[in-house]
């Protein structure tokens, strides 16, 4: 069984496509029937902005793989910066998300090795 | 970001118009720079450049793709499908609060499933912001035009970071992980309009870290559903009619 699921092909299907695509199908059998005005899913929109946040919080401070190697203060300044930059750039996200990766780059440039 | 000129009078013209919606946001350039990462990834524990490419064409979730790979390397079989899973939870409240906005009377379960498969929070966000703009009847078709520009391209990205792994510098493969919380903060902050939302990313922020650090089981799960509902209660209670 272990052997079967290590090749990669198989891997792919049922340990990366059904684990994610799950979670879609659900929301197809959960979402029908609900208004768009209705209180539920008002709820639902806080829920999937407070986890989009959840995922923001954990990428940054327990990043993985090579992230990892960026010293936790260099992700923390980068990320205030690159939120700052959008938000006085008059919400531009692509000021936000270039003033972010310039900070981490020059941050890790400066202070690693 | 251009406003239509008039709403698309078809739709192909909608998807059409998705499609260049898609190309012209900043998630164009996240998606390209993500998955040049992701590709290299792959290249460096040894995947083949189909794998790579297929396995954006069927998660097409950037957080759980990366996942895959580094736990296939190391940890059990369970523990990545786990983890996949996880962090992917978000799939699901997403689907949810954007398949009333294009949802008509008579659309049938099985003609949301390839829609529904292009949703990740850079095809959502561009969807919620925009699809409002649409006639009803051709939200769908909008929405597919943002998923299959931005899908195309991140798997077109995968076979090219793929290639390029051997010349990227070590710095890239940084950077390309980062560009993830850093696009998903700002685009979410710009959807957020209404305090509730605020509200939301502002809890999930705070509630996520505790979560993780106290090492407590399905943290991202328990941080959406703990910081929804306190955001949900707190915008209730300061509405004065309801």
């Amino acid at each position: 069984m272990t052997s079967f699921l290590s090749e990669p092909y198989v891997a792919l299907v049922l340990l990366g496509f059904l684990p994610s695509e799950i979670w879609r199908w659900l929301g197809i059998a959960l979402g029908r029937g609900l208004d768009e005005t209705s209180e539920i899913i008002q709820w639902v929109r806080a829920v999937a902005t407070a986890l989009v946040a959840g995922v923001v919080a954990r990428i940054v401070l327990f990043p993985p793989g090579a992230l990892a190697g960026v010293p936790l203060t260099v992700r923390l300044v980068a990320i205030t910066c690159g939120f700052l930059a959008y938000y006085f750039a008059r919400r531009s996200p692509f000021a936000g998300v270039l003033a972010g990766e310039a900070v981490l780059i020059i941050g890790t440039l400066l202070f690693v090795r | 970001m251009p406003e239509p000129e008039r709403p698309p009078e078809s739709s192909i013209a909608a998807f059409i118009y998705g499609a260049r919606t898609a190309a012209a946001s900043v998630f164009m350039f996240v998606i390209t720079v993500t998955y040049i990462g992701f590709g290299a990834l792959t290249h460096d524990y040894g995947l083949s450049v189909v794998w790579a490419m297929l396995s954006t064409v069927l998660i097409w979730a950037g957080p759980a793709q990366v996942i895959l790979v580094t736990t296939l390397g190391s940890g059990t079989l369970t523990e990545a499908a786990l983890a996949v899973g996880l962090s992917s939870v978000r799939l699901l409240p997403m689907v949810v609060a954007l398949l009333p906005l294009v949802r008509r009377e008579n659309t049938r379960a099985w003609q949301l499933v390839v829609p529904v498969h292009f949703i990740a929070v850079s095809v959502w966000v561009e969807a919620m912001r925009l699809a409002p703009n649409i006639p009803r009847e051709r939200r769908i078709p909008f929405c597919n035009g943002i998923g299959v520009m931005l899908l195309t391209t991140g798997v077109v990205m995968s076979a090219v970071g793929y290639y390029l792994s051997a010349l990227l510098p070590a710095l890239f493969g940084a950077a390309a992980m980062f560009i993830t919380p850093m696009s998903f903060l700002v685009s979410t902050a710009r959807n957020s309009r209404l305090l509730l939302e605020k509200t939301a990313l502002i809890l999930g922020l705070v509630i996520a870290p505790v979560l993780a650090y106290y090492k407590i089981k399905l943290d991202l799960m328990w941080t959406g559903v703990i910081g929804g509902s306190l955001a949900y209660l707190l915008w209730r209670m300061r509405r004065p009619s309801l």
